[in-house]
């Protein structure tokens, strides 16, 4: 019986079916196409034509490849450019007058300042500016080897209410005789126009000189020619410049604003529609909007908020709260269409700050909402990295701008956006050493590479080479015995001139260098270990002997100690590994005067170096095991005074850690508390397990 | 177990049920079922039948003809775009509403059915029509995850007029019919594909066609028409990369340093490339057409030097660097046919705005040289390193291929630049642009890659695993607490079926001292990112590592701060390669070297904890669960493989655990864990598709470590004690 209810039901499905197919069959249809949609065989909006192989091609190869080409002569060409392309249409190839640059790399690129007038009233930034120029290594005082000018007169504010605005302008450049309608000037500018509408108009007629300005519009700026600056107050500094707040990369890395908005409210003029509307995002928990009705400076008071906050919407004219938010490692999210951003040229800002569109600022919290905790990891970071590679100093962004320009004149010697955005910076990079990246200490990572498997080692010679039992000799045979050693290299210049041991050899053909002195005692093992630990660090300078430094309260100064502490933030060039890149570094990043001072003093070119290599890596060097304390054997000439025992020596060490200290603007060594040792350095294992066991022997 | 057994229950019961059933019954069933059948079939071929010819006509769109498009004949008088507006950018011209917000962050893109424009005497607005390239595009964009056919939800139109060439276009007439497609309005929206722009006599750099504030593909912008961030910059296609196949050949120098292949090269640049020649000899090789060859396809594919014939583009391979000169158009096919060939372009075209440079990074695939400076090509490019050079070829090539080779490609890069822009929180990378696939694959990119040492006084917070070890946990605890820089402990009880001790008998510690109870006993309990864990670093710790000093904790805490983005542990592990068994192989034996270390105590950032939990790839994490084993193993791939950076082992060996065992590690000796935990290396090492630790013979210690120095001098004096 069960069975027939069964197959009853089945019947009675059956008819209901076939009712359903009878009156419903569209549903079917339906059902059954979106069946074989689904089946993978996707619907084919633009049809597969059956002629598609008949059709024309857009052009033939004839066409394509012979150009029907132009009577005009292209000499004629560039010079009909140049009349037709200037002013608000100006580029580098019609406005810029490239003979002025005519000699390669570093000697063709001068910059030559006009010498201010007396009466000339120039404000405190503008000073700054012109002072980073003048300490630059592209300063010359002949206008006649310049390749860029710079004009003495303030041009920074030129909104005409100011106290600081100059007034004719016009007519006195005009006067100068290397003036040429602007071409080849480079004009700083921070504030244009005035209330309410701040025009880009600066009030006088640049002609063809590259504008370097704060806020620039998109309108208004001439690609590949003008460049955006970032908007700095009187009180940044000239040098070195605060390190970014972000000390900690916490996670989850949200804080306790989402977004904020700190800014002033106008009632009109640009941008006052969207502060206005930045209300509506506001809900005091998480998303925070800042207003002010009055001009008035009071947002230092926010500082902690802004450190708080995780993103924080900006706009267009407040660049320099910008500037604050990056230092802050606060993401910017940037609602500014129109607005140029600073050294957009070269920098990736999409991998620093969040765009959004101002026509879309609802948008703005569920766009911010969105964005995963990893990506808010390595924006802040990059916002960091920005911070102190282009914006913290006023010596960096005028320098940032020189080389952005720089790069344009020698195009082909020039470094690419990889060198720019990623550490430590393109300021650092010179191209006139590569441009090929695997050249750097600093991209192996980056690239997938490892460094070279051989160094060279090169021996600073004083002495003369007289008898077969010198040190020198002995030092020779330890360090060619090393298998990674491809070449010994001796700097025997006759001369005491420290300054040479870091002279960027062509000998040197490998990226690691062993730096010694001729009476380093060092073993072959030792060598060894010390070049693997390289390979793992080659940004750093990995050493044996070290040395540190430290804040003297009493003295206000930085002192110097060789004495054997807990940490190092030096380690002695007489024996030591880094990368060849650092030779060049030396001698043509640090300016001439540390040079001489070195030269003059014939010491401290190895706290230089460590000075250096820290200033690019912000790390501290290494320290490797050794086998007994470096220089500590009589020396076997014995009566041979060692410079190092001299008290003055000492002194002037210490002299020269404030000097240099002074020059980068901060202090850039870093400590450290740990040294590396090969893996079972003293253990308590069979001497037969140990591949180093010379560096154990007493 | 039990589980098969049910089965097999069920199925016993199937065979009894056909016996059952009565012969009488069967027949009227079978009967049933034929009409149900029968009437199936009816209705099917009732229902379908009208509909057929027209769903046949929906599915057979295949089966069209480019000539059955529909004619559509334009009035003199219709309206005439205005030409397109200099100052336009994305937020004045483009409207953005209509892309809106989207979890995908991507553009919906439209695609206009084809017609075919004629004016009022019939004649056609293009000469050529649809162009096989152009149909190429639109295919390639409407089987592309941009393409919606929904015209209400598109945010970018693409018109089905081809314009890629225009000297085939009637300008006027081509305008008008762009006025007249149905979303037109004022040509907000509208991507517009052009490679060949402007005629004679004075060759304009973009298309002449009006065309309101439509964006613009265009192959040979200047930078004076070239709308920065609006129009996009695209190659100029060369039909010749379809019909030959140059394999990829392995960057190095080739025979010819120079090699100039055009063929309409100015006089005064001809004359100038003769005398850079004669000055260098054989290290440059000119080609012109050859003169006894008559126009053509064939003509196309040859070159001519002194009457000597060679083939194009092969002889491109031959040479290290190619010389693309401008003609009177900016924008060279020749480039292409170059990137294919592998050869480094040098470009020399004043003001060109090279192809999709808004992503691209030319500097490290090309060598672009002031037409000025043509007669120092030579000087400039020798100054160029080698190694340079081969990574140039490769990354032309690599060009080439993911951005160059066909119209599809073009296509799609377009529109994804197009994207970022409307999307820019989501674009894509310049290392996603730029690296060559070898390159991504072999390169790291630290998730903690600012050189930061953090600062001391947060401290770190220690989590210790436990299960039921109470008494050797407290102990540890009791070590740990002496640590100066310890801000919290945290306690992972992974044991469900007993509570932990009571509050008051747990060692009274200084610090804040968390229980967390866990739901399940897995091992990846011990790196799960634990809100209680509020400092940056971790250090994760067994309930048996008892023997650690303060000073030791302290200074491995101390070494963490200058390496935060590395495991920084103390045993150290290694992995060797078997040759004889062709695999990995787990070595815990006194080496000197080091590729991990176990995380039975080690410092690390807490980051890894998110990505051990959220983000590790594969099975891995399951597989450590359910093996009770090789956690450890794992989170050292995990960090070798997002850093490229070996652990840092710190302080001498020891022994780590109860003094008294003689074992060094206990468990680790036995036999069978230790199989199993070379297992582990070659599983890992397959899901990775690599191997990433890195081997390392270097050790962190103390700078004074077993220095000549007071002991009591020192800042971490207990260390390496047994």
């Amino acid at each position: 019986m069960q069975a027939r209810k069964k197959y009853v039901l089945l019947g009675l499905c059956a008819c209901c079916w076939l009712v359903l197919f009878y009156w419903g069959g569209g549903v079917q249809l339906r059902l059954l196409r979106l069946l074989t949609r689904h089946r993978g065989e996707v619907v084919r909006p633009w049809p597969n034509w059956t002629d598609r192989a008949f059709l024309p091609r857009y052009a033939h190869l004839d066409e394509l490849q012979t150009d029907p080409g132009t009577a005009e002569s292209p000499r004629q060409r560039r010079q009909a450019w140049s009349a037709i392309y200037k002013d608000s249409r100006c580029r580098m190839e019609t406005c810029f007058d490239f003979t002025r640059c005519r000699r390669r790399g570093r000697e063709g690129f001068r910059v030559y300042i006009y010498p201010s007038e007396k009466n000339d009233r120039v404000s405190e930034s503008y000073r700054k500016i012109l002072t980073s120029i003048g300490e630059s290594r592209y300063y010359t005082s002949d206008p006649r080897e310049a390749c860029l000018f710079v004009l003495g007169i303030d041009t920074l504010d030129r909104d005409q209410l100011s106290g600081q605005f100059v007034p004719n302008v016009d007519e006195r450049i005009r006067g100068y005789p290397l003036w040429n309608d602007g071409r080849n000037h480079l004009i700083f500018n921070l504030y244009s126009g005035t209330w309410p509408n701040y025009t880009e108009d600066l009030g006088f007629n640049i002609g063809q000189a590259i504008l370097a300005k704060a806020s620039l519009n998109t309108e208004h700026f001439r690609p590949g020619f003008d460049v955006s600056i970032p908007l700095f107050s009187k009180d940044h500094p000239q040098k070195g410049g605060e390190r970014g707040w972000l000390v900690r990369n916490t996670i989850p890395p949200r804080r306790k604003y989402l977004l904020m908005f700190k800014g002033k409210r106008y009632l009109t003029g640009i941008g006052s529609d969207t502060r206005n509307a930045l209300h509506h995002i506001h809900n005091g928990k998480d998303i925070v909007s800042l207003t002010t009705c009055r001009h008035g400076k009071d947002w230092e008071k926010h500082k902690d908020l802004v450190l708080s906050g995780s993103l924080s919407p900006e706009e267009s004219l407040d660049s320099f709260i910008c500037a604050t938010c990056v230092q802050a490692a606060c993401i910017p999210v940037l609602l500014s269409n129109g607005w140029e951003l600073p050294f957009s040229d070269v920098i990736q800002w999409n991998q620093a700050v969040i765009e959004g569109d101002e026509r879309l600022l609802l948008q703005v919290p569920s766009t911010v909402r969105a964005v995963g905790n990893e990506r808010v990891l390595a924006l802040r970071q990059r916002t960091q990295m920005l911070w102190e590679a282009y914006f913290s100093s006023v010596d960096k962004i005028v320098l940032t701008t020189l080389e952005i320009i720089k790069d344009r004149v020698f195009s082909h010697i020039s470094r690419n956006k990889y060198m720019w955005n990623s550490l430590p910076g393109g300021l650092l990079v010179l191209p006139e050493y590569s441009t090929h990246l695997a050249h750097f200490p600093f991209y192996y990572l980056g690239l997938g590479v490892s460094p070279g498997q051989e160094f060279t080692a090169v021996i600073h010679a004083v002495s003369p080479l007289v008898s077969q039992s010198q040190p020198i000799m002995k030092l020779l045979q330890v360090v060619s015995k090393s298998k990674y050693c491809s070449q010994v290299s001796k700097t025997d210049f006759h001369r005491p001139d420290n300054i040479y041991r870091f002279l960027p050899h062509v000998a040197i053909e490998t990226e690691a260098v062993l730096s010694l002195d001729e009476d380093t005692v060092l073993l072959t093992s030792e060598v060894n270990f010390a070049f693997l630990v390289w390979r793992s660090f080659p940004e750093r300078i990995v050493g044996y002997p070290p040395r540190s430094h430290f804040w003297d309260p009493l003295k206000r100064a930085w002192g110097y100690t060789s004495k054997w502490t807990n940490d190092y933030s030096i380690v002695l060039t007489g024996a030591a590994f880094y990368h060849r890149y650092y030779h060049y570094l030396f001698s043509h990043y640090l300016p001439q005067s540390l040079r001489t001072l070195v030269d003059r003093t014939s010491n401290c070119e190895d706290i230089l170096m460590n000075f250096l290599v820290s200033a690019v890596t912000h790390l501290p060097p290494i320290k490797v095991a050794q086998r007994k304390q470096y220089k500590e054997l009589p020396s076997p000439q014995g009566t041979k005074s060692v410079p190092w025992a001299n008290p003055e020596h000492f002194n002037q060490r210490q002299e020269c850690v404030n000097t240099f200290a002074n020059w980068f603007g901060y202090m850039p060594l870093v400590h450290s508390q740990f040294r590396l040792d090969p893996v079972l350095f003293k253990d308590q294992v069979s001497v037969l397990r140990k591949k180093y066991k010379d560096l154990e022997k007493a | 177990r039990i589980r098969m057994y049910a089965t097999g229950k069920y199925s016993s019961r199937g065979p009894a049920l056909i016996p059952r059933m009565k012969t009488k019954h069967r027949i009227y069933y079978i009967t049933l079922f034929s009409v149900v059948l029968l009437g199936l079939i009816a209705t099917g071929m009732f229902q379908f039948w009208p509909h057929s010819i027209e769903s046949a006509a929906d599915w057979s769109l295949d089966k069209r003809s480019v000539h059955d498009a529909p004619l559509v004949r334009l009035p003199v008088s219709s309206p005439i775009p205005e030409r397109g507006d200099l100052g336009c950018r994305m937020h004045t011209c483009f409207d953005v509403y209509r892309c809106g917000y989207n979890p995908k962050n991507r553009i919906k893109v439209y695609i206009y059915p084809l017609q075919k424009f004629v004016d009022e005497l019939g004649v056609p607005i293009s000469s050529t029509g649809l162009s096989r390239e152009y149909n190429d595009l639109l295919s390639a964009i409407s089987d592309s995850d941009f393409y919606t056919d929904d015209v209400t939800r598109a945010c970018l139109f693409i018109p089905s007029i081809d314009v890629l060439n225009q000297n085939s276009l009637r300008i006027r007439e081509t305008a008008q019919a762009l006025a007249m497609l149905p979303r037109w309005d004022k040509g907000m929206n509208h991507l517009l594909f052009n490679m060949l722009p402007g005629g004679p006599p004075d060759y304009n750099t973009a298309l002449d066609v009006p065309r309101d504030r439509a964006l613009l593909a265009g192959g040979g912008f200047s930078t004076w028409t070239y709308r920065q961030g609006y129009d996009v910059s695209i190659p100029v296609y060369s039909p010749l990369s379809a019909d030959v196949e140059l394999p990829e050949r392995q960057p190095g120098p080739r025979r010819y340093f120079i090699l100039s292949s055009q063929t309409a090269i100015h006089r005064e640049y001809r004359a100038e490339l003769e005398r850079l020649k004669e000055e260098n000899g054989e290290a440059l090789l000119l080609l012109d057409k050859c003169s006894n060859l008559s126009q053509g396809a064939a003509a196309a594919r040859k070159r001519c030097y002194k009457g000597q014939v060679y083939d194009y583009p092969q002889i491109l391979q031959e040479s290290s660097f190619c010389v693309v000169l401008r003609g009177a158009r900016l924008g060279q096919a020749a480039l292409s046919d170059v990137l294919q060939a592998g050869c480094v372009p040098v470009i020399l075209a004043d003001s060109y705005i090279l192809p999709f440079s808004e992503v691209l990074d030319w500097k490290r695939a090309s060598v672009v040289i002031p037409e000025e400076k043509l007669s120092e090509m030579y000087t400039i490019l020798k100054s160029i390193p080698h190694r340079q050079v081969e990574e140039m070829q490769r990354q032309a090539r690599w060009f080439w291929e993911a951005y160059f080779s066909s119209m599809k490609a073009i296509g799609v890069t377009t529109l994804q630049i197009i994207n970022d822009r409307i999307y820019p929180y989501a674009a894509r990378t310049y290392e996603q642009w730029n690296n060559p696939p070898v390159v991504k694959w072999s390169s790291v990119n630290s998730p903690l890659f600012l050189p930061l040492i953090p600062p001391r006084a947060p401290g770190f917070t220690a989590v210790v695993l436990t299960y039921d070890r109470v008494e050797s946990l407290f102990r540890v605890i009791t070590e740990i607490s002496k640590v100066p820089s310890l801000a919290k402990l945290l306690v992972v009880w992974n044991n469900q079926n007993k509570s932990p001790p009571e509050e008051s008998l747990w060692p009274k510690i200084g610090v804040p001292l968390k229980v967390v109870r866990t739901k399940e006993n897995k091992l990846s309990n011990r790196f799960f990112p634990y809100d209680e864990i509020e400092t940056e670093a971790v250090l994760a710790i067994d309930d048996d590592i008892i023997m650690l000093t303060s000073d030791e904790l302290q200074f491995g805490y101390e070494v963490w701060r200058e390496f935060p983005d590395r495991l920084v542990g103390y045993p150290g592990r290694l992995h060797l390669w078997d040759h004889e068994m062709g695999k990995w192989k787990y070595e815990s034996e006194w080496t000197n070297e080091v590729s991990m270390v176990l995380t039975g105590a080690a410092f690390y950032h807490k980051y890894f904890n998110y990505l051990y939990t959220y983000k590790m790839p594969g099975d891995i994490k399951n597989w450590v669960d359910a093996h009770m084993n090789c956690e450890d193993i794992a989170m050292n791939f995990l960090v070798a493989n997002i850093t490229g950076k070996a652990p840092i082992k710190v302080t001498p060996r020891k022994k780590f655990k109860c003094p008294e065992c003689t074992a060094i590690d206990g468990l680790s000796l036995d036999q069978t864990h230790m199989v199993e935990r070379s297992e582990c290396i070659n599983k890992f090492a397959s899901v990775f598709g690599t191997m990433p630790l890195k081997v390392v013979e270097h050790r962190a210690d103390p700078v004074l470590y077993k220095d000549d120095f007071p002991e009591k001098l020192k800042s971490f004096p207990n260390i390496g004690s047994l």
